[in-house]
């Protein structure tokens, strides 16, 4: 090989060649562990998946809150807009990879989205436990002045500006993942998360429980975004197959439910 | 705590002003029917109709069109996003797979389009401070001190943009090379280059300037520019396609070049 060739550098994956072809790679290693050698039927899906975001095995209680976090997101279900945009996919015959990557264009938003989620992990970042911090954050939040890809927050980031009350699934969600591990920033929002929602004037949503939990797997806000949009896909993927199977007649098309305020009517032949 | 008012109200009721498709009869798009009224313009000029409520002049049209010739689409599978369209190809992927997937990666913060709705809200910025009387060289120093930069100056590859000249030669051919925000965006120039470390400008502030002249808002500006660079995607998905498989700039397994953990066993717990 000539050595002045430019190459990939990672601190995550290293492969050696098959001794018949280059290409071809004979070994390949996450973080040091021989991946088909060594961690195929040991280690978990799971235990995988943070080994990769953090280059290290997990403890048994970040395996545990990452297999619940995991399970929590995997299907926000249909009336949710990403996975609404898969099954739009769906239903028209599209292909598979474009439905997913409806999902995740739509779930990487700021209602309900991946950003959101960023967003509130910055906030864990920021405010860690401390009540006065939250409270100002919540009430006061950062405005950037220059214009941006990304629009304005138009709500406290981690909370529902639609809820009434803390929903059902939210508060079961935050007490499993409590369970696995009470001492961080799941613990303290358990705790907290009535004065908060008080500060944020709406109530806690799924966003902000899967931000607190990202920061106790002390995963970063970037790490957190790619994590939330890659746990939400399975849902997804098999309402779009559903719908595909139903058939575009058996799904909504809310044949009466746009109003055009300015209709011109009918303006002559063309 | 509001509860759900906003999704009871909008609940199979989405009332909008932007259009409705009326089977077998019309379209009505921003008021206008579509068939009657819009069918003699020109795709940019839909667009930028779609975009901004107002339809264009035949010349706005043009410089509007010439924007994404001159200075946007460029067939080389080296570019990261076109990479993205050339490597679909090469592993057989989909046309507008490719396209859907590069275009999305062009929303990129080193280029494409957060440098490009950066650079249009700092000049529609600089110039509001102009007005109420600020000095150039002090507007200049202060978005430097609060943000470190200014999108639209510097270039990683090269100081001089190629674009540059093309663009602003066919602008002038229209009578859009000299508006207020053009002339900022030199001014601006001239105050980085007198600097330390001296700064060129590039395309993307160039770009912004003559929309900003055009009365374009950044965020109809970055819609504007949204899927800009398609026709060199499309091109370098066509380029990888019509060759072998996979053949598309494949690394070696040497190619890696690994710096993480050392080597380790998965003890069973």
């Amino acid at each position: 090989m000539n050595e002045s060739r430019e190459v990939i550098h990672s601190r995550i994956w290293e492969e050696t060649p098959e001794a018949d072809n280059p290409f071809a790679a004979a070994a390949c290693y996450c973080s040091g562990y021989d991946v088909y050698g060594d961690l195929l039927g040991k280690a978990s899906w799971v235990e995988y998946l943070y080994l990769l975001f953090k280059r290290e095995r997990p403890e048994p209680f970040q395996a545990a809150l990452l297999e619940t976090l995991a399970v929590a997101l995997a299907n926000p279900g249909p009336r949710e807009a990403s996975v609404h945009a898969a099954m739009s996919g769906g239903v028209g015959g599209s292909t598979h990879a474009s439905c997913l990557m409806a999902a995740l264009a739509v779930g990487a938003g700021q209602y309900g989205g991946a950003h959101e989620v960023a967003l509130a992990v910055a906030c864990w970042q920021a405010c860690g436990q401390d009540s006065t911090k939250w409270r100002d954050a919540l009430r006061h939040p950062a405005q950037e002045e220059r214009a941006d890809i990304w629009p304005a927050m138009e709500h406290p980031p981690g909370f529902d500006p639609h809820g009434a009350s803390c929903a059902t699934p939210v508060r079961q969600t935050l007490d499993a993942l409590a369970r696995c591990h009470a001492a961080g920033a799941l613990g303290w929002l358990q705790t907290h998360r009535e004065s908060l929602e008080a500060s944020a004037g709406c109530p806690l949503a799924m966003s902000g429980v899967a931000a607190a939990a990202m920061h106790d797997l002390g995963l970063d806000a970037d790490q957190a975004e790619m994590l939330y949009l890659l746990l939400r896909l399975p849902g997804a993927a098999v309402h779009a197959l559903e719908q595909r199977e139903y058939g575009w007649r058996r799904f909504p098309f809310f044949a009466n439910g746009l109003r055009l305020t300015n209709d011109p009517g009918p303006v002559g032949e063309i | 705590m509001q509860g759900p008012t906003k999704l009871l109200e909008n609940e199979d009721n989405w009332v909008t002003d932007m259009g409705a498709w009326f089977p077998a009869e019309r379209v009505v798009f921003r008021g206008k029917d579509l068939f009657r009224e819009l069918g003699d313009l020109p795709w940019m000029g839909l667009l930028l109709y779609g975009i901004t409520g107002r339809v264009p002049d035949e010349k706005q049209i043009r410089l509007f069109d010439a924007m994404w010739v001159l200075c946007t689409s460029y067939p080389d599978p080296r570019l990261w996003n076109n990479r993205v369209a050339a490597l679909a190809g090469t592993a057989r992927s989909t046309a507008l797979l490719a396209l859907g997937a590069a275009n999305a990666v062009s929303e990129a913060s080193l280029y494409g389009r957060r440098p490009g709705i950066r650079a249009i809200d700092f000049l529609l910025r600089a110039k509001q401070q102009l007005d109420q009387g600020v000095d150039l060289k002090r507007v200049v120093a202060l978005e430097l001190e609060k943000h470190k930069r200014i999108y639209g100056y510097g270039r990683p590859v090269t100081d001089q943009d190629e674009r540059i000249v093309p663009l602003l030669t066919f602008a002038a051919t229209l009578g859009f090379s000299d508006g207020v925000y053009v002339g900022l965006a030199f001014a601006v120039e001239e105050i980085l280059l007198a600097r330390p470390k001296p700064l060129h400008m590039n395309i993307a502030i160039v770009l912004a300037a003559l929309a900003a002249d055009q009365g374009l808002t950044p965020h109809e500006y970055y819609r504007f520019m949204a899927l800009s660079f398609s026709a060199g995607m499309t091109a370098c998905h066509v380029d990888a396609m019509q060759k072998p498989e996979g053949t598309l700039f494949p690394l070696s397994c040497k190619r890696l070049a690994y710096c993480g953990a050392p080597r380790r066993v998965w003890e069973s717990v």
